[in-house]
C-alpha cells in the first residue's frame, strides 16, 4: 500500500494531534500514524472512547473534524530515503511519501534495575496506570508505587479511583527538591498534573520523599517490597508494585532520520525544525515536559507547516513550558542510591538475560552490547539502554533500521516508489 | 615502558589471534587497539568459518584455518557460540550443479570432507528452502562463531600470558622500533605488526587495501528456520565482481535461534549507513530462497567494511621496503575464518619457524616491492 501527503505526523498524542489539526485546517493533506487503535497517545489513551477529560475531548473532536487522516495500528519502522517512511500495519505494509514530517513519538518510562524488578506483578508506574485504564482489575489489590514526579501522583489517583488499596507512594527526590518543585507546579498551567496531585493528597495515601524500592520479593510473583524510606528500611506486603523513575523520550525514529540529539533530546531551531530539513520534533522529544509542552509545540509546528505566522502567545507559552520541563528534569533526576541497587545477579537487560556482573569490565554501551548482549534483544535496548545511561553514564549508539522490530516484509521497498505530491 | 618483542596495531580478530599465537610462543606482546577489541569490521561480520575454493591459495589458507578453529573449539567459552553447523552450497540449476563436481575434487584434494546432496536429500535437510533447487554440496566441517567475543577471547588469553592490551587510543604513526600513540605516548617494540583492517593504509600509505561494504540483517529469536549455513553457488559469481554492487543469498542459523542474513558487496564503498536499495536487493534475493522470509521479524540491519585486496588474499608478512614493519591485513570477507591461519603464518615467520602451508602466496611483496611480482589469480 502507498500513501502520499504534504505532512506526515508520527504519533497521535497531544503533540501530534495539535500539529495535525493546524496543518489540516489550513488545507494541507495530513496523515497521522500511530500504533494504537485510537488517537490520544499516552496521556489521552482511551479518551476517544471514554470522553471523560475535557481537554482531550476538545482536541480529539477538533482532530476528527480537521480533515487529517488517521491510520491506526501503524508503526513507522524505517526511513529508507528523505521523504519516505516505511510503515508496518499488522501483516501489511505501507509506504508513505511526505513533504514535511512531524515527529511526535512521545516517551517511555525509565526502569532502573533492583533485585526482583523482573518479577511478575512488578510494572512501571504509568505502565500500571495504563493497564488499569485498559481494564486490569485492581479492586482490593494492595499496590505500592515508587518513582518520581507528578506522574507518580497521577498514577496513584487512577489506581485509587479503580478501587486499589494504594499502600504507599515512594518519591525518590529529596524533600527539599520535591517541595520546591511542587510549589512551582502551581504556577504552571498543568491542570491535569495539579488535579492529580490534589487527588492523591486528598485521599490520604501515605507518601514519602527520599524513598525508593530496595527490592521486590516473592516466589512466583511479587509478594512484598522492601523500601528505603528516609534512611530506614520498611517491608510492605503487596500484590502489585509500580516502579519507574521518570520518562525518557523515544528518540529512535529521530535518530534513524539523522536528527541531531543532544542531552537526551532532539535539537531543534525556533521553528522546531530538526537539523534535518523538513523534519520537525514536538512534545516529549524536546525533553520531558508533559501534555502542556506537547500541545504548545504541536500547535507551533502546525502553524509553521501551514505557512502561518506563529502567534506570540504561543512562543511565550513555549518558553514557559520549557522552564517547567527544566524544573521537572532536575526534580526527576535519579538519585545516586538508585544506581547501586542492583546486585551482581540482578538482570539489567531482561530480553537477553544479562545480569549486572556480565558487564564487568565493559567501558561503554558498544562493549556491553557486543561482549554481553546488552540491548541485543527484542526491545532493541529501549529499557536497558536508558538504565545503563543512569548506571554507568553510557550514552546511546546510532540507530539502524528497523527502529522498531518489524516483519522483514515491512522493510521491503515499494517499487516503483509512489510520487511525491509536495516537495 | 620497556620494549616489547612485538607490538600489534589493531585489535580485530586478526590482531587478537596473532597476540594469542605470539604470546603462546613466549614473546612479550602489546596489542594496541584504537577503540575496543573486536569492535571494528570483526563485529560486523557473519562469523562463518568456511573453506573456500576460488583459488588454491585461498583454499589452502581457509581449509587449514577452519581446522585450526575446530581444534580450538573445545576450549572456547560458550558465549563464543562455536557451532559446527556445516555449510550447504545451494545449486539453483543444472549449471550450478555441474560446478559442484569441480568443487568436490578441489575440496577433496585439500583434505576437506564434502558430500553431494541431490534435491531430495537437500529438502530433507532444509525443508524451509524454496522449491526448484537441484541439489547442494555439504561441507560438514565448516562452522560458525560470534566474532567479537572470539576476538576478545584471543586477546584475553594473550593477556593472561602477560600481553599488554592497550585499548582506547589509536596509533598515530609507526616508526622503526616505535609505535607513536595519538596521546603522544611512544611504545617501543622490536617488531611491529600492522593489523588495522580497513584502516591499515592510514598507517602505511600505499597498501592496496580498499573497503568493500557489506550489509547484514538479523531476525528476532525464534524457532530455528535452517540448520546449516546456506550459501548460493551463484555467490561465487557475484562475490568477485570488482565493479558495482552485488548481492547473494547467505543465511546463517545462530545458536540464539536468530537467523542472520547476508550479504552484499560494494567494492570501494566506505560509508557506514544502511542503504535501502542494497538492503532491498539482498532481501529480495534471500526471499527467492526462503519463501517465508517476509513474515519473519527483523531486529536490526547493519553494515561492515571488508578490507579488500586486489587478489582477495590477505597481506601476511614483512613489508618489502620497510622490513621492520610486518603486515597482517587485507582479509576481505574471510578474516574471521582465516584469522587462525594468518596468525600462525605471521608468527611462524617472525619466529623463524616453518609453516604447515606455503606462506608465499600471501606475502606483501606481491604488491609492494620495487619490482612487484605478479601473482597469478586462479
Ligand atoms: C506509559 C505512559 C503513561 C503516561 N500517562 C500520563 C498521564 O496519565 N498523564 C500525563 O499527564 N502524562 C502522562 N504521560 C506523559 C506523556 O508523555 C505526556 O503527558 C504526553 O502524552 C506527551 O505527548 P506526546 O504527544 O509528546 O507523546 P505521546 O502522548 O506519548 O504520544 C506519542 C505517540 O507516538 C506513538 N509512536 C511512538 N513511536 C512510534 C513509531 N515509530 N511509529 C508510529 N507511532 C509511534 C506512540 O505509540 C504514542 O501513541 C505518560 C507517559 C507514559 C510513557
Ligand atoms: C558484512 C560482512 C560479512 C562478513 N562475513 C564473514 C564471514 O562470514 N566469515 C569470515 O571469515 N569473514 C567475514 N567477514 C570478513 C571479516 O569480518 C573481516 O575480514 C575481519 O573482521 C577482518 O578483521 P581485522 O582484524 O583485519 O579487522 P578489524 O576487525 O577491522 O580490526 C582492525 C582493528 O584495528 C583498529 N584500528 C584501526 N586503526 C587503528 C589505529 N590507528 N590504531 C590502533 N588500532 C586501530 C580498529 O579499531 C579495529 O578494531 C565479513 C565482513 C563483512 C563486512
Amino acid at each position: 500500500m502507498r500513501e502520499a501527503c504534504d505532512l506526515v505526523v508520527v504519533g497521535a498524542g497531544p503533540g501530534g494531534l495539535a500539529a495535525a489539526c493546524h496543518a489540516a485546517e489550513a488545507g494541507l493533506s495530513v496523515l497521522v500514524l500511530d500504533p494504537q487503535s485510537q488517537p490520544g497517545g499516552q496521556v489521552w489513551r482511551g479518551e476517544a472512547r471514554k470522553r471523560e477529560n475535557r481537554l482531550a475531548r476538545r482536541w480529539l473532536d477538533r482532530f476528527a473534524a480537521s480533515g487529517a487522516r488517521f491510520r491506526p495500528g501503524a508503526r513507522v519502522v524505517a526511513a529508507p530515503e528523505p521523504g519516505l517512511l516505511l510503515v508496518e500495519e499488522g501483516t501489511s505494509s505501507l509506504a508513505v511519501r511526505y513533504g514535511r514530517a512531524v515527529l511526535a513519538t512521545g516517551a517511555r518510562e525509565r526502569f532502573l534495575p533492583f533485585p526482583g524488578w523482573t518479577l511478575p506483578g512488578v510494572l512501571g508506574v504509568s505502565g500500571l496506570q495504563v493497564l488499569v485504564k485498559d481494564g486490569l482489575p485492581v479492586r482490593g489489590k494492595r499496590v505500592v508505587l515508587a518513582g518520581t514526579g507528578p506522574l507518580l501522583l497521577a498514577a496513584a489517583a487512577t489506581l485509587h479511583r479503580h478501587g486499589a488499596e494504594v499502600l504507599f507512594i515512594a518519591e525518590q527526590a529529596p524533600a527539599a527538591r520535591h517541595w520546591g518543585f511542587a510549589l512551582q507546579l502551581w504556577r504552571h498551567p498543568g491542570k491535569l498534573l495539579q488535579g492529580a496531585a490534589l487527588a492523591a493528597s486528598l485521599v490520604g495515601i501515605p507518601t514519602a520523599t527520599d524513598a525508593w524500592v530496595v527490592a521486590a520479593e516473592g516466589e512466583a510473583r511479587v509478594e512484598r517490597v522492601r523500601l528505603s524510606v528516609r534512611g530506614h528500611e520498611e517491608t510492605l506486603p503487596c500484590d502489585y508494585l509500580g516502579a519507574a523513575y521518570g520518562l525518557v523520550p523515544n528518540l529512535e525514529l529521530a535518530k534513524l532520520l539523522g536528527c541531531e540529539v543532544a542531552s537526551g533530546a532532539v535539537v531543534v531551531d525556533e521553528r522546531l525544525e530538526t537539523r534535518v530539513k523538513g523534519v520537525h520534533a514536538v512534545g516529549e522529544l524536546l525533553g520531558i515536559g508533559g501534555v502542556d509542552q506537547a500541545l504548545v509545540t504541536g500547535e507551533l509546528v502546525g502553524h509553521v507547516a501551514a505557512g502561518k505566522p506563529v502567534p506570540t502567545g504561543l512562543e511565550r507559552s513555549w518558553r514557559a513550558v520549557r522552564t517547567f520541563a527544566d524544573q521537572l528534569a532536575r526534580h526527576d533526576a535519579p538519585r545516586e542510591e538508585l544506581r547501586r541497587l542492583a546486585t551482581p545477579e540482578t538482570l539489567v537487560c531482561r530480553c537477553e538475560d544479562v545480569p549486572l556482573q556480565a558487564l564487568d569490565g565493559c567501558r561503554d554501551l558498544r562493549e556491553a552490547r557486543l561482549y554481553a548482549r546488552l540491548g541485543m534483544g527484542a526491545c532493541q535496548g529501549r529499557t536497558c539502554g536508558a538504565a545503563a545511561e543512569v548506571l554507568f553514564g553510557w550514552t546511546g549508539e546510532d540507530v539502524r533500521p528497523p527502529c522498531l522490530p518489524a516483519r522483514i516484509g515491512s522493510l521491503r521497498l515499494p517499487s516503483p516508489p509512489p510520487h511525491t505530491r509536495a516537495s | 615502558m620497556s620494549a616489547v618483542d612485538c607490538a600489534i596495531v589493531g585489535g580485530g580478530i586478526v590482531g587478537a589471534a596473532l597476540a594469542d599465537a605470539l604470546s603462546e610462543a613466549g614473546m612479550s606482546v602489546a596489542l594496541v587497539e584504537a577503540r575496543s577489541i573486536g569492535t571494528g569490521t570483526t563485529a560486523c561480520g557473519m562469523g562463518h568459518l568456511v573453506a573456500m575454493d576460488d583459488n588454491a591459495a585461498e583454499l589452502a589458507l581457509t581449509s587449514w584455518s577452519v581446522s585450526l578453529w575446530r581444534a580450538l573449539a573445545e576450549g572456547l567459552p560458550r558465549a563464543v557460540e562455536y557451532d559446527a553447523c556445516g555449510t550447504l552450497w545451494l545449486a539453483a540449476d543444472a549449471e550450478e550443479m555441474a560446478a559442484v563436481d569441480s568443487k568436490v575434487s578441489n575440496y577433496r584434494a585439500a583434505g576437506v570432507r564434502v558430500e553431494v546432496l541431490d534435491a531430495a536429500a537437500l529438502y530433507e535437510a532444509e525443508p524451509a528452502l524454496a522449491p526448484g533447487l537441484v541439489g547442494a554440496l555439504r561441507v560438514p566441517g565448516d562452522a560458525v562463531v560470534y566474532p567479537p567475543l572470539a576476538a576478545r577471547t584471543f586477546a584475553l588469553r594473550a593477556q593472561a600470558r602477560g600481553a599488554r592490551l592497550m585499548t582506547g587510543t589509536p596509533a598515530q604513526a609507526l616508526r622503526p622500533g616505535e609505535v607513536v600513540l595519538a596521546n603522544g605516548d611512544v611504545l617501543a617494540a622490536r617488531h611491529i605488526v600492522l593489523a588495522a583492517g580497513v584502516a591499515s593504509p592510514s598507517l602505511c600509505p600505499g597498501l592496496p587495501i580498499t573497503p568493500r561494504k557489506g550489509h547484514l540483517l538479523i531476525t528476532r529469536r525464534g524457532a530455528p528456520v535452517v540448520k546449516h549455513q546456506l550459501v548460493e553457488l551463484g555467490y561465487v559469481k557475484s562475490a568477485h565482481g570488482t565493479e558495482g554492487a552485488s548481492v547473494a543469498f547467505n543465511a546463517q542459523p545462530r545458536v540464539t535461534g536468530q537467523l542472520l542474513l547476508g550479504s552484499s558487496r560494494q567494492p570501494g564503498v566506505g560509508t557506514r549507513e544502511v542503504e535501502a536499495a542494497i538492503l532491498e536487493r539482498m532481501l529480495r534475493r534471500a526471499a527467492d530462497f526462503l519463501p517465508g522470509l517476509d513474515g519473519m521479524q527483523a531486529l536490526r540491519a547493519w553494515t561492515g567494511l571488508r578490507p579488500a585486496t586486489p587478489d582477495g588474499l590477505p597481506l601476511l608478512g614483512p613489508h618489502p621496503e620497510q622490513p621492520w614493519l610486518w603486515l597482517a591485513c587485507g582479509h576481505e570477507g574471510l578474516g574471521i575464518t582465516t584469522a587462525t591461519g594468518s596468525a600462525r603464518l605471521v608468527a611462524d615467520q617472525l619466529l623463524g619457524r616453518s609453516s604447515a602451508i606455503d606462506a608465499r602466496p600471501y606475502l606483501p611483496e606481491r604488491f609492494l616491492g620495487r619490482t612487484p611480482r605478479q601473482v597469478a589469480h586462479a
